[in-house]
């Protein structure tokens, strides 16, 4: 079976094609293709322009995608496609587009929960078999744990998603957003080493971010550390390569305010999904989204499972990113069993629970 | 890959104590276990929050020590204020812990209490009342009830008494309230189940200062919520306990109003259509 999944619920619109073999055998990733819309430094992407952006690659992306996978149209089976939850333009036109093809080309819809299909492209990928899940990125922060053909959440944001911090702090820093913030804020904090005090807050298994986003922005406003002529100073003096001095008394710079916004948000998912672990009583974690690619929360909660006797799954930026093989992965496997979309249920919503899929693909 | 866990190295005083500490349960935060103070004879429960090492040492030592220090200060508030709460015997913020005796994490020794827990109290009830439900009349039922609902109205009671002295506790459910045994028992009727004893509230790790009615109502709520999912057949009686609750103190009103807000709203909720 065949199928190509659809995915633009936010600043990347992918798609890719997914072959799952009539034998049962490992599911192949046949073609990955994707194109992201990236503001200008210290600004944030805007639904409408990010939807036109959205409008204007999906064609291309569609015929790329069938070429690199060597499939003609008659191949596929179903076609999958974001339903929510995101941004309520880009989601639209991608929507647009899957039931323009699903139309033209006769092929059943099948619309996808994209934290769902975060899910399922980990679980593939790593070989995790029932992990706790924390599925972190720029518009989601939870902590999720399978149970009954449900994924259950157990913690979440309150407010902003952690990814959102980041990249509402890169943009105070004029950080450039290209390939993406938490990207450009993770090399960065590579070079900071003092911890700045700043807010820490879990209420249970849920925590909260826009606190310590304001008091982040404060600290840079304090100490003049916003705006692009820092960035630009910044940019030269790492090309100079000089080397900064180490007085502790010095006020902080850009890298130790980016090394403790992370060691800060980083503590409290860490914290909060070994609150599910212990809860649950699972050993493994994995997990998903944006965020996901840091290396220094991959590192971290290594620590804490390996504490607990258990280890921790994550992937790389092929599949932590937003992408369209991850939808087409949760969408097929709904399809297989007979869970489709009716054209006139294709609506797209912006709030799309993970716990309201029903999960009848997995009956552990 | 999965070693069998070890836990943490117990901090020092507690290496050398005699008989070792037994380990009673692991959270995700903190180990518990049964020791004893002063004198053999003098049970007693140690806390322990070992140090997390995927953690920057400063924020390590900064949460360990503040969330310690919180707990000890919330439990002798209330032992002051007369509600039945462990006793503070000892704490440590900076424990010397490893072979290295180096930072191993922060511990809090508390006075033993001896009793089941309300969760255990209730699984045997309900289990009890699953097994003979239908050789039971109407009567018996409802004298079974009665009991529950009685145990119900003493939870309240101690919830606004915590309340009352300006502490919420933030994590309650029914693991975290206990019943001390009485020094005479009295016959635990047909069932077996004993409900006498004081309530007492446990594991204050979570615990805050605060005289609000939101943090009130959602300490409500959050037990509401636990009674719901772990004992389904005593939470039509929940309201037994909000009775014992309004009770206990003035306030009460203004954070039951303020409950019902609670249960109406939030982001956990469906916002579709």
């Amino acid at each position: 079976m065949i199928g190509i999944g659809m995915e633009g619920s936010a600043n990347k619109v992918g798609i890719g094609i997914m072959l799952h073999p009539e034998d049962g055998s490992e599911p192949k990733v046949l073609a990955n293709v994707r194109h992201t819309y990236n503001a200008p430094p210290g600004e944030g992407f805007l639904p409408k322009d990010t939807a036109r952006h959205h409008r204007a690659w999906v064609v291309k992306l569609v015929k790329d995608a069938l070429k690199e996978a060597k499939v003609t149209v008659d191949d596929v089976d179903c076609i999958c496609f974001t339903q929510g939850p995101g941004m309520g333009a880009p989601l639209q036109s991608v929507a647009i587009a899957a039931r323009m093809m699903s139309l033209l080309w006769g092929k059943k819809l099948v619309g996808v929960n994209h934290c769902v299909g975060h899910i399922e492209m980990g679980r593939l990928i790593t070989g995790a078999s029932n992990p706790v899940v924390l599925y972190v990125s720029g518009g989601n922060t939870q902590v999720i744990a399978y149970s009954s053909q449900r994924y259950r959440i157990f913690g979440e944001t309150l407010d902003i998603a952690v990814g959102n911090c980041l990249d509402r702090f890169a943009r105070t820093l004029h950080i450039p957003n290209d390939p993406f913030p938490g990207y450009n804020i993770e090399q960065l904090a590579k070079q900071g080493k003092r911890l700045v005090d700043l807010p820490y807050v879990v209420k249970g298994m849920d925590c909260s971010f826009s606190g310590i986003l304001a008091a982040s922005d404060g600290l840079a406003a304090t100490y003049g550390l916003g705006g692009s002529e820092q960035a630009k100073l910044d940019a030269e003096k790492s090309a100079l390569n000089t080397e900064e001095s180490q007085d502790l008394d010095a006020k902080p710079t850009r890298a130790d305010l980016c090394f403790s916004l992370q060691e800060t948000v980083f503590s409290m998912l860490v914290e909060i999904t070994e609150r599910a672990m212990a809860h649950v009583g699972s050993k493994e974690v994995l997990i998903v989204g944006g965020v996901g690619c840091n290396e220094r929360l991959q590192e971290m909660m290594g620590i804490m499972a390996r504490d607990r006797g258990g280890s921790v799954f994550a992937t790389d930026e092929r599949f932590c990113i937003d992408n369209g093989i991850m939808i087409a992965q949760a969408g097929m496997l709904a399809h297989k069993m007979g869970l489709n979309t009716p054209l006139k249920d294709t609506i797209c919503t912006q709030r799309f629970r993970t716990d309201e899929v029903w999960v009848k693909w997995r009956d552990d | 890959m999965t070693d069998e866990y070890k836990p943490p190295p117990l901090p020092s005083p507690f290496t050398n104590t005699s008989p070792a500490p037994v380990l009673l349960t692991q959270g995700a935060e903190a180990h518990l276990y049964k020791t004893v103070s002063l004198d053999p004879s003098i049970p007693a429960a140690l806390k322990i929050r070992p140090s997390k090492p995927y953690r920057h040492p400063i924020l390590d030592r900064r949460l360990t020590r503040q969330r310690i220090v919180q707990e000890a200060r919330c439990l002798v508030k209330l032992v002051r204020e007369g509600v039945s709460v462990p006793a503070v015997l000892s704490l440590d913020w900076e424990g010397q812990g490893g072979e290295d005796g180096g930072w191993g994490g922060a511990w809090l020794l508390m006075e033993w209490i001896d009793g089941p827990v309300v969760r255990v109290v209730l699984e045997q009830w309900e289990a009890w009342l699953k097994k003979n439900s239908s050789s039971l009349d109407q009567a018996q039922l409802e004298q079974e009830e009665e009991r529950v609902r009685g145990l119900l109205r003493r939870m309240g009671h101690a919830l606004g008494g915590l309340h009352k002295a300006g502490v919420v506790h933030g994590d309650l459910t029914t693991s975290n309230l206990m019943l001390r045994l009485p020094a005479t028992s009295s016959d635990p009727g047909p069932t077996g189940v004993s409900m006498e004893g004081e309530v007492v509230l446990i594991d204050f790790g979570l615990a805050s200062q605060s005289a609000q009615d939101e943090d009130r109502a959602v300490d409500l709520y959050v037990l509401e919520r636990a009674i719901g999912s772990t004992h389904p057949r005593s939470e039509p009686l929940f309201e037994s306990l909000l009775q014992g609750y309004r009770e206990s103190y003035k306030g009460a009103t203004s954070t039951l109003k303020r409950l019902a807000d609670v249960r109406l709203r939030g982001r956990k909720r469906s916002m579709l259509g």
